[in-house]
């Protein structure tokens, strides 16, 4: 005993030693991973509130503080309307979308009929399907049937039939709700509709809200749709569209180009803190829960 | 695969008396639940009979004919695929820069992320902000971080290479240079690496903790427990993210054509057609050319046919993600 005592205490103080090299060497590493995720968006800032000259010289932080560059950008023809165009587009998709996509994840996880597993193989290949593979016959029928180019309709009615990605996560968490409480809903005569609206939707909250926030992220971040449908007429541009073309005019402006840069990621990030939880959850269960 | 949601009772055929009443019943009850499968099914019938399988065939349909969308289509027979895949100048190098994307642009992605996914799992002080910075860049609208980038990377004035000249590195020109243009968006995509994160963050948290003790106790080493046992143990994770990586990068659209936009000058108003794929068609991609081919050179009919490539490659690796992985489709059947 009295032999081993001293060798005992050297170990913990050796193992206690690795721990905080380890612990330094994780907390450096963490540091400088964190430096580059976080360091664009500093200089994206630092940029966007620099005078015009200095935002074409090499400097890395402003002499003096322009926050009037910001203003600028909204006094910009058309930001605003690119604003409330971003927010339409984003907001009714996403209520659509989720209206039209709970009832057909319910019937994928709860109901049992000829053709289920089909379906579901079909939504699959809808979420993976690129836009770009169907958007000549579609841009055809918008513009040549419905007349309907140089609007976000075209983006915005479609969702009204259910999008793939969000049946797709709604379904995998329904799939997580016991039977149970469905068969005892049913036993008690409870009509399909009252179940989902009742019983299934308060416990769906979180993978709703997920789908809600994917959604709005989609359509505020879409390029490809306004670009096919909205480029002839700039009254129908979202900020994700806009945003291009404020870089054309404003074609040596860096620091105003960077201030529009971060009044359309913004929004985003501010969603983003509110709802993180939600969020994150999303992610797992479309990319991990099977 | 069952067909109704009846209770056994219900479902067996009765062999008592009232047989013909019961199963009378039993029909009509099947209807309706058929009526209510549609019921709650329609929205999206709708859409995948008019969104999926129409354009699809309609696709189809003009990729064997010569249309501008003012004459009338012509038949044509194969000759947009001839013209496609012998003389269309743009195809290959297209395709060539999608496969550059699957091997290096896939891979950085993967490894960095999970090497991103096991330094958060690491990480005792702090973690809730870490995780949070490390996964803000994610977020960002692809048309927002790419212009960023391109300012970023600018070769005369951007930050990244001043920090690069201070500390004695070459200053490459990034986006206006054909050999860097890609790993410069390869740097845009490693910097919104947020999802894989958290992915392999849950990944790596479910690996069963006794595996590693019992590991210790034999005596293996940090890496030795890398390889024996997180990666088998996260295996089906790491597929998954390539599969659905090289399913990104088919589909990658908005990133190159905007970064090869504003790097070459070329905007919207300024009267110059813009012919994707600045510089030297090194940033293009297959979606890319739907859209030129269909929206600025007018030939439907060769972008049906490019389209229908992008579908054929897509569709592939769906197929394998889904045979692969048939945890993706779950439980419930």
């Amino acid at each position: 005993m009295t032999l081993t005592a001293p060798v005992t205490g050297t170990a913990a103080r050796r193992a206690r030693r690795t721990a905080l090299l380890h612990w330094i060497a994780v907390h450096s590493l963490g540091i400088a991973a964190a430096l580059f995720f976080v360091l664009p968006f500093v200089f994206v800032v630092l940029t966007s509130l620099m005078s015009d000259q200095q935002a074409l010289t090499r400097d890395l932080t402003p002499d003096s503080w322009h926050f009037g560059n910001y203003l600028k950008v909204f006094e910009t023809e058309g930001f605003l309307t690119w604003w409330k165009n971003s927010l339409l587009y984003a907001g009714l998709g996403t209520v659509l979308v989720v209206v039209s996509s709970l009832p057909v994840a319910y019937a994928l996880a709860k109901f049992r009929f000829r053709g289920r597993h089909l379906s579901l193989l079909l939504v699959i290949s809808m979420m993976m399907l690129p836009p770009q593979v169907v958007i000549i016959p579609m841009y055809l029928f918008w513009a040549q049937q419905m007349d309907l180019s140089g609007s976000l309709w075209p983006l915005i009615i479609p969702m009204a039939f259910g999008d793939a990605f969000a049946i797709f996560l709604l379904r995998q968490f329904l799939l997580t709700i016991p039977d149970e409480y469905v068969e005892a809903a049913r036993i008690d005569g409870c009509g399909e509709l009252r179940i989902l609206l009742r019983v299934v939707l308060p416990m769906a909250k979180p993978a709703v809200a997920a789908v809600a926030l994917f959604q709005f992220f989609y359509c505020w971040n879409d390029y490809f749709g306004p670009q096919i449908y909205a480029s002839e007429n700039p009254a129908a541009w979202t900020l994700s569209y806009g945003l291009e073309s404020f870089k054309g005019a404003h074609h040596t402006d860096w620091n105003l180009t960077m201030a529009a840069t971060v009044l359309v990621m913004a929004p985003v990030i501010l969603v983003f803190f509110f709802a993180q939880k939600a969020f994150v959850e999303g992610v797992t269960l479309t990319g991990v829960k099977g | 695969m069952s067909t109704d949601t009846l209770p056994a009772t219900e479902a067996a055929p009765a062999a008592s008396g009232s047989t013909a009443a019961r199963r009378n019943t039993l029909r009509s009850r099947r209807r309706s639940n058929a009526l209510r499968t549609l019921a709650f099914m329609s929205p999206w019938l709708i859409g995948f009979g008019f969104f999926f399988v129409y354009p699809l065939v309609s696709t189809v349909y003009f990729s064997l004919m010569k249309y501008d969308g003012l004459n009338a289509p012509e038949w044509r027979g194969l000759d947009n695929w001839e013209y496609v895949f012998t003389s269309f100048p743009q195809f290959w190098p297209a395709l060539r820069n999608t496969l550059w994307l699957c091997v290096v642009m896939v891979s950085c992605r993967v490894v960095f992320g999970l090497g991103i996914g096991m330094l958060i799992t690491k990480i005792k002080t702090g973690a809730g902000i870490f995780r949070t910075l490390f996964y803000l860049p994610f977020l960002a609208p692809p048309v927002a971080a790419t212009l960023a980038f391109v300012f970023l990377l600018n070769p005369g004035t951007g930050p990244v290479n001043t920090l690069l000249e201070a500390i004695g590195l070459p200053a490459p020109a990034w986006f206006t240079d054909p050999a860097w243009a890609k790993p410069a968006l390869t740097l845009l995509a490693v910097w919104g690496i947020g999802d894989l994160m958290v992915i392999f963050m849950a990944a790596l948290l479910d690996v069963p903790k006794e595996q590693y003790e019992a590991a210790e106790l034999d005596g293996a080493n940090g890496r030795q427990r890398f390889r024996h046992i997180t990666l088998p143990n996260i295996s089906p994770i790491i597929l998954f993210a390539v599969v659905t990586g090289i399913i990104g990068a088919m589909q990658y659209y908005t990133q190159p054509i905007v970064a090869s936009k504003v790097a070459s000058g070329v905007m919207g108003g300024s009267g110059v057609t813009f012919v994707p794929g600045y510089p030297d068609d090194s940033t293009l991609t297959l979606p890319q050319l739907v859209y030129s081919l269909g929206f600025s050179q007018f030939n439907y009919g060769a972008a049906c046919v490019v389209a229908l490539v992008l579908f054929a490659f897509s569709m592939a690796f769906t197929a394998l993600l889904m045979r692969r992985r048939g945890g993706l489709i779950g439980s419930g059947d």
